[in-house]
């Protein structure tokens, strides 16, 4: 990963210009999009486009730590779905008013239940990032998938809140003077939440902090030999990183008003990795291209085959072993740049 | 007591099934640098293709050579295709390619065969139980998988330290670049390896079929189970690999065997004692394996010392 990443001297100055020009287009499509998507009459899109912008929040979170610190994580999932359940036994609790962990816990108000789902997630990423940590390379994947799929088969057997058949939550959750149940306010509050989370990560990401995980990436010995401990900057990255997968599960869940253990299946992990990838590994926004690439492909693809998957098997092949860094690398190939 | 060995057996049966997988992943990283996530495909490829020409033909014997030589053919033909592309690359881009590879493998199965599981039946010659010691009996079949993974083990074991090729492939494993500068077709070796290690794959899935039902998505669960298997036992060492399968698999199946009775011992309510049971025996070895690492963060056995 060292030797393909690009100089960040070199890249600073036109970039910074470009992908504020990049940002504000990206936002002036996303804030016409809903009443573009009504006018031709295909107000579905407004749902798929609530769904990308989520699933860019957890790939951007995804990203602060694979593309930015270089530990690539196969277990992004596990985090997602953690947020999704918190949502989910929340109300559950706030529905049938037992006890949760013998406390009168339970909510259904988006104020408490997105913090929550932000802190647990958090919480689990820093248990199983501790222990994953103590490892890189190979065996981090392999130890991340593995955690994921321990927490996976947790939510299996816990049958009190549903186990394989998941949980439906009836209601979205509540935000004082809005109507979350409306498919286009709701959309604003996503988007509303993404622009949040994007904002953070790019100050995360030009902070002391930040330059340090860019430095564990390009080589975690230098930095060590400059007297950085680089676990400590590895496991809160890893925290932060759960926690905005955690919220975006959070945003799933009440989104589709369901919660199950395939929140958290071992592909949606793999999806996560691919969005990173595609939209360009180590830039803000990428993932967020990466998300819409993905799910767009997909959403095609299924509408025009249900083995859409053997198509987009061999699809992604191919985008990884041709166009380095995914769309922006395409485009970077298109224009001529060659060379990754 | 004759419950205990009967499990032990099923859980050494298992492991030895783990480790032709993790031996083929293993012989692969090790000697190539690749994560090969499809090697659970292989595993598929290799049980599918034995159900089908047991159930159309009836004879096992062309089952068993047709697993191994389409789960071998396909593994080849993976790695002219698209490994051989990734040697250079770094193993998140082994992981996200050999990632749709298993969509497509997946779903072209689903194509051809439905999403019906297939059953096979257990070969007649190998129907029956053996009677081990007073008043155990214990299925033929699953001796027969652990006689099987015994050899194969060391037959590796044979072709790795005392053979040329396995010679080839341990010079590989330290310095490709000085072996391609000897003069040895590495191309030609890479392909050989990952052959190798698709059949171990094969083989596994076809030994797992009369046992289990053979369906898609059966590759992963398993890979997965096989990542355990090779973190804790090491990452890039056969040895590793042989002793991470047998303890992953003898924990995973002694405690999903036994949790559930001493739990409902300790608890007042049966039915939150087995869902705990399932729980905690479902997430037993990912435990393990965490504690493993806490203790030796490069696995029990690793490949360098």
């Amino acid at each position: 990963m060292a030797e393909t990443a690009p100089n960040p001297t070199q890249r600073s100055k036109p970039k910074n210009v470009r992908s504020r020009l990049l940002l504000a287009q990206l936002l002036v499509i996303l804030v016409v999009l809903p009443y573009l998507a009504n006018l031709i009459g295909q107000p579905a899109l407004t749902s798929l486009a609530t769904r990308i912008i989520i699933l860019a929040i957890a790939a951007a979170s995804l990203n602060l730590i694979m593309g930015y610190a270089g530990l690539a994580s196969f277990g992004h999932a596990a985090w997602y779905g953690i947020g999704a359940y918190v949502v989910g036994i929340l109300y559950r609790h706030s529905v049938s008013g037992d006890p949760l962990f013998g406390l009168p816990l339970g909510a259904d108000q988006l104020l408490i239940t997105l913090p929550a789902a932000i802190i647990v997630a958090g919480l689990f990423a820093a248990v199983f990032g501790a222990l994953a940590l103590r490892t890189s390379g190979v065996q981090f994947i392999m130890i991340t998938l593995a955690f994921a799929q321990m927490i996976f088969f947790f939510f299996v057997a816990l049958k009190a809140y549903g186990g394989d058949d998941g949980l439906i939550i009836r209601r979205r959750n509540a935000l004082p003077f809005l109507d979350t149940r409306d498919g286009l306010t709701f959309y604003w509050i996503c988007l509303t939440v993404a622009v949040v989370w994007y904002a953070i990560l790019s100050r995360i990401v030009g902070s002391r902090f930040g330059r340090v995980l860019e430095g564990i990436r390009q080589s975690e010995r230098r930095m060590a030999a400059m007297g950085v401990r680089t676990y400590g900057y590895k496991l809160v990255a890893c925290i932060i990183s759960g926690m905005g997968a955690g919220l975006a599960g959070a945003l799933m869940a009440n989104h589709m008003r369901f919660v199950s253990p395939d929140m958290m299946h071992w592909t949606q992990s793999g999806e996560f990795m691919f969005m990173v990838i595609l939209g360009g590994s180590g830039t803000l926004l990428g993932p967020a291209f990466g998300a819409a690439g993905l799910i767009g492909l997909e959403s095609l693809l299924a509408a025009w085959t249900e083995n859409w998957q053997v198509i987009l098997g061999p699809l992604l092949v191919l985008a990884i072993l041709f166009t380095r860094g995914g769309l922006s690398g395409l485009a970077r190939m298109i224009r001529g740049g060659a060379r990754g | 007591m004759a419950l205990l060995i009967e499990q032990s057996l099923n859980g050494i049966q298992l492991g030895f099934m783990l480790f032709l997988l993790a031996a083929g992943l293993t012989l692969i990283f090790g000697i190539m640098g690749v994560i090969n996530l499809a090697q659970g495909s292989l595993f598929m490829v290799g049980a599918y293709a034995a159900a089908v020409v047991a159930t159309q033909t009836g004879s096992y014997v062309l089952a068993a050579i047709a697993g191994l030589a389409a789960a071998a053919i396909i593994g080849m033909a993976m790695e002219y295709l698209v490994i051989r592309r990734l040697y250079a690359r770094d193993h998140l881009d082994q992981v996200l390619a050999t990632f749709g590879l298993i969509l497509f493998f997946n779903q072209m199965t689903v194509i051809l065969f439905g999403r019906q599981p297939l059953f096979v039946r257990i070969p007649p010659l190998l129907d029956g139980s053996v009677h081990i010691v007073a008043g155990v009996y214990y299925p033929l079949y699953r001796l027969v998988i652990i006689g099987v993974g015994l050899l194969t083990a060391l037959g590796l074991y044979i072709l790795i330290s005392r053979t040329r090729i396995g010679m080839l492939i341990r010079a590989g494993a330290t310095n490709r670049e000085m072996v391609r500068a000897l003069g040895v077709d590495i191309r030609l070796l890479y392909t050989i390896v990952f052959g190798l290690g698709a059949m171990l794959a094969g083989l596994a899935g076809i030994m797992t079929g009369p046992i289990s039902a053979v369906q898609v998505g059966m590759g992963e669960q398993v890979l997965i189970l096989t990542f355990v298997v090779i973190v804790i036992g090491g990452v890039g060492s056969i040895r590793g690999a042989f002793v991470g399968a047998l303890i992953v698999g003898i924990v995973d199946t002694l405690l999903r065997a036994f949790l559930p009775t001493l739990l409902r011992h300790m608890m007042a309510s049966g039915s939150e004692a087995d869902a705990l049971a399932g729980g905690i025996s479902a997430m037993g070895v990912y435990l393990l394996m965490a504690i493993v690492l806490l203790v030796r963060p490069k696995g029990l056995l690793p490949a360098n010392g």
